[in-house]
């Protein structure tokens, strides 16, 4: 609540050198700005390793197009080899989850977003702030490295199950694993520095008349992944440490043969791969609340029970890892009482829904091309979230459990929901981030070819999840049970091509609009969140003074106003002259 | 084309797939309400001219409502879950005079151990395959399911059944064909560079079939057998 911003403090000279304006920054925004290019990247990487997958799986055996370039240890004559074919499939996970979707949502909206949703001229922790995104960078590049060393990258999957992961022997994988170990122990550092810094800066650096229940829900979804993470991050880097140890210097912690568990690795790899879903989705619940409610012109349906249900879905989160081990030679018993918080913690994912429904209830729906990807959040979270209800079911999982429909669940909830939640998020704040508009019709373009190639791409995985596929095998003809599926594959492939494709349309604008793109005003988007009364693009210390927050974040179409929007730093009208209401 | 589960051929599979529809028919019914309320408002509530947004802040007895309906009906679920599962995959549970037949994970085949005329494991008339598994028709078998290396995992998807083997653990695995037939075992966790390839044949057979497999193998049924003439014995 201490606003330390000196009057004035952003409208003096900004004599910082090229450097430390633009490459070691501290600035909050400039550090975001760095986490999205970064993220892009890795999303680009990510999505480029998914196509390989894709022509193996639909076209089996057959020379990949471009394949005669990798090198014939890789791809003897074109064809993806089984172990690449692994390391395809680990690797798309991980650059995905670790180096695209959560720097995207965390990295990119909660360095940006937060000081100026909150009133504040930073963060409480510029430096740290500043790590934070350069240890990203060589924990990127050893990640990336890993994919050129003799032996290949890891190639155990994202979830690295031990004892494959830890012996080298089992996986011919050396090198490779290591990398990807320290890599990520990397990450595990920079992903803490954030969040300390997040969790202090909303605790203290809100502006006055910021209270907690008028944060945006942006806020409040990028606090508590804060916290899920700064809980959960350090048991994965532990656990890396672990599994480091056991393949270097000849540990045992989940090697069988000396008395350690290859389940001791998944408990902790989960306990902290569940906190960290709802990482990857609390932050896209938060931005598309704000978007809907901006696109609905209403105020968000429910506000304190939308607090409440993702402050619901992070206590949950934490007792429901078991539900990705019900198969995994846990005792059932214990498996019975996690499908119990499962099913518990689809309760406030459910009253969310409904509440983003409420919000469009006699709204007066402007379809924006931020709103429309919110929407398809919507759509697409319904769908994620219903699947999710087969895998909780234990014996109905017992089927599932490994196949398709898990990878059609996960997707559905990671592209579906957090991908089209970036898409909003950036399409929003772009103009804010760059001080230019993207371009509306190829937004339009880019959304429509992405939700249909998007939809045509995951939705029959689902079938073949029923069909019995595996997830994570090289070749399916190669059983019989499968071989009539096969045209399926064929036709999700030549769709996946076409939505990597689509992402080019994304591509040109965003990196045109840099240049050719309309200036934006300081409010495009007649929002009220405190971001939209700075300049676009905001300068260095945000606010010209300290703002003073009178309203609740969403005071959209306020009976009496001639605006349909009441910006949350408007002072209270004299009492009597104006009906609106200052919650 | 057949597009949809593999046909049932064990005990439990019905009764597996009946909660997979009881789920289905709930959340497509779900689906389809709450994905058709939503475009309705899309449409019927896009702006138009003179026309303004209401300003509705939330209703507390939507909100008692929305959380009440989905908490039953999610917690009946788990209530139809638990039995079942606890049937199929709680070892206390399985039928005392089931066969034994130990199955060995390595990367990346299927060894199965089958009890000799003494009908026990681990003793000197046991007799071993690789990659073919032979059950008899209407009879329970509890597997002892292990792994020399890594975690595998075992899936006859027309037993809908699948258990992780995990090194250094055993576990059992209860199952009872009712179908004969040839079924495909596949391994459900990746395991390594030939995971994908990673499978085994299922015979279902009658007891006659399956004595005459024992024959043709050079394995009497009845009686103890010569060593020698077993060409994978010995597996402990």
């Amino acid at each position: 609540m201490t606003a330390t911003a000196h009057p004035g403090a952003a409208a003096h000279q900004d004599d910082r050198s090229f450097i430390r304006k633009y490459v070691f920054s501290t600035d909050h925004k400039v550090i975001g700005i760095q986490f999205l290019f970064l993220s892009l990247f890795f999303l680009l990487v990510g999505g480029l390793l998914a196509m390989g997958i894709r022509w193996q799986l639909g076209f089996p055996g057959q020379p990949m197009p471009l394949g005669g370039w990798l090198p014939q240890s890789v791809a003897p004559g074109g064809v993806v080899a089984p172990k690449t074919y692994n390391s395809l499939v680990t690797m798309h996970g991980t650059f995905m989850i670790f180096f695209a979707v959560m720097p995207l949502l965390v990295g990119v909206f909660a360095n940006y977003l937060i000081p100026l949703k909150i009133g504040a001229p930073d963060m409480a922790f510029p430096r740290l702030n500043m790590w934070s995104f350069w240890l990203m960078i060589p924990s990127g590049a050893l990640m990336l490295t890993s994919l050129f060393v003799l032996g290949g990258s890891s190639a155990a999957g994202w979830t690295v199950y031990a004892p494959l992961s830890s012996t080298p022997d089992y996986s011919g994988v050396h090198l490779g694993q290591q990398l990807w170990c320290v890599s990520i122990v990397i990450f595990g550092l920079s992903s803490l520095l954030g969040s300390v810094n997040y969790i202090t800066t909303v605790v203290n650096l809100r502006a006055p008349g910021m209270r907690w229940f008028r944060l945006p829900l942006s806020v409040w979804a990028l606090f508590i992944t804060a916290v899920l993470a700064i809980l959960a991050v350090p048991i994965l880097a532990g656990a890396v440490i672990m599994l480091l140890f056991d393949q270097t210097i000849g540990t045992h912690f989940f090697q069988p043969d000396a008395s350690g568990q290859p389940l001791v690795w998944q408990h902790l790899f989960w306990f902290f791969g569940h906190p960290e879903v709802y990482i990857l989705i609390l932050p896209a619940m938060g931005i598309v609340s704000d978007i809907i409610a901006n696109g609905a012109r209403k105020p968000i349906f429910g506000y304190t029970s939308m607090v409440y249900a993702m402050i619901g879905i992070a206590f949950l989160g934490f007792i429901v890892w078991g539900h990705h081990m019900f198969q995994s030679g846990m005792n059932p018993t214990l498996a019975s009482s996690f499908m119990v918080s499962t099913i518990v913690i689809a309760v406030p994912s459910a009253i969310k829904v409904f509440n983003w429904l409420g919000t469009l209830w006699r709204g007066s729906i402007h379809f924006t091309t931020p709103m429309l990807n919110a929407c398809a959040f919507v759509a697409m979270f319904i769908i994620g979230g219903l699947s999710g209800i087969f895998m909780a079911s234990t014996p109905v999982d017992m089927y599932i459990h490994g196949t398709y429909f898990i990878v059609a669940h996960i997707h559905y909830v990671l592209f579906g929901g957090s991908l089209f939640a970036v898409f909003a998020g950036i399409y929003f704040w772009y103009p804010k981030m760059f001080g230019r508009q993207m371009s509306e019709r190829w937004g339009k373009v880019h959304f429509v070819l992405t939700f249909v190639f998007y939809n045509l791409t995951f939705f029959p995985m689902h079938i073949l999840g029923i069909g019995g596929e595996m997830r994570r095998i090289y070749d399916p003809t190669v059983y019989d049970f499968l071989r009539p599926l096969q045209p399926i594959n064929v036709f999700i492939t030549i769709n996946a091509f076409l939505l990597g494709l689509s992402q080019l349309v994304f591509a040109v604008n965003f990196l045109g609009s840099l240049f050719k793109g309309e200036k934006a005003e300081r409010n495009p988007w007649h929002d009220t969140g405190l971001e939209w009364t700075t300049p676009s693009p905001p300068p260095h210390g945000n606010f010209a003074e300290t703002p003073h927050v009178y309203h609740g974040p969403y005071e959209y179409s306020v009976p009496g106003m001639a605006e349909d929007y009441l910006p949350v730093d408007t002072p209270p009208a004299p009492a009597g002259a104006a009906a609106g209401r200052h919650a | 084309m057949h597009w949809w589960f593999p046909s049932n051929a064990s005990s439990v599979g019905g009764q597996v797939d009946s909660l997979f529809y009881v789920i289905l028919y709930i959340t497509g019914a779900v689906f389809v309400l709450v994905e058709a309320a939503l475009l309705i408002f899309l449409v019927r509530y896009r702006r138009r001219e003179g026309r303004k947004a209401e300003y509705i802040e939330g209703s507390t007895k939507a909100e008692i409502i929305w959380t009440a309906i989905p908490a039953v009906i999610l917690v009946s679920l788990a209530l139809f879950s638990q039995p079942l599962w606890s049937k199929i995959k709680d070892a206390d549970r399985f039928p005392p005079n089931a066969a034994r037949i130990g199955v060995e994970a390595k990367q990346f085949e299927w060894h199965f151990t089958y009890p000799g005329p003494d009908g026990k494991l681990g003793t000197d008339d046991d007799f071993m395959n690789i990659d073919s598994l032979h059950l008899v028709l209407n009879r329970d078998y509890v597997i002892e399911l292990t792994s020399r290396d890594v975690v595998h995992d075992f899936f006859i998807p027309a037993f809908r059944i699948k258990q992780d083997a995990v090194p250094g653990m055993k576990i059992l695995v209860w199952i009872r064909p009712t179908v004969a037939g040839t079924y495909e075992l596949a391994c459900a966790e990746l395991c390594g560079l030939g995971h994908y390839r990673m499978r085994a044949v299922v015979y279902v057979e009658t007891q006659q079939d399956f004595d005459a497999w024992l024959k043709s193998e050079g394995i009497a049924a009845s009686s103890p057998t010569d060593s020698t003439a077993q060409a994978g014995k010995g597996a402990s």
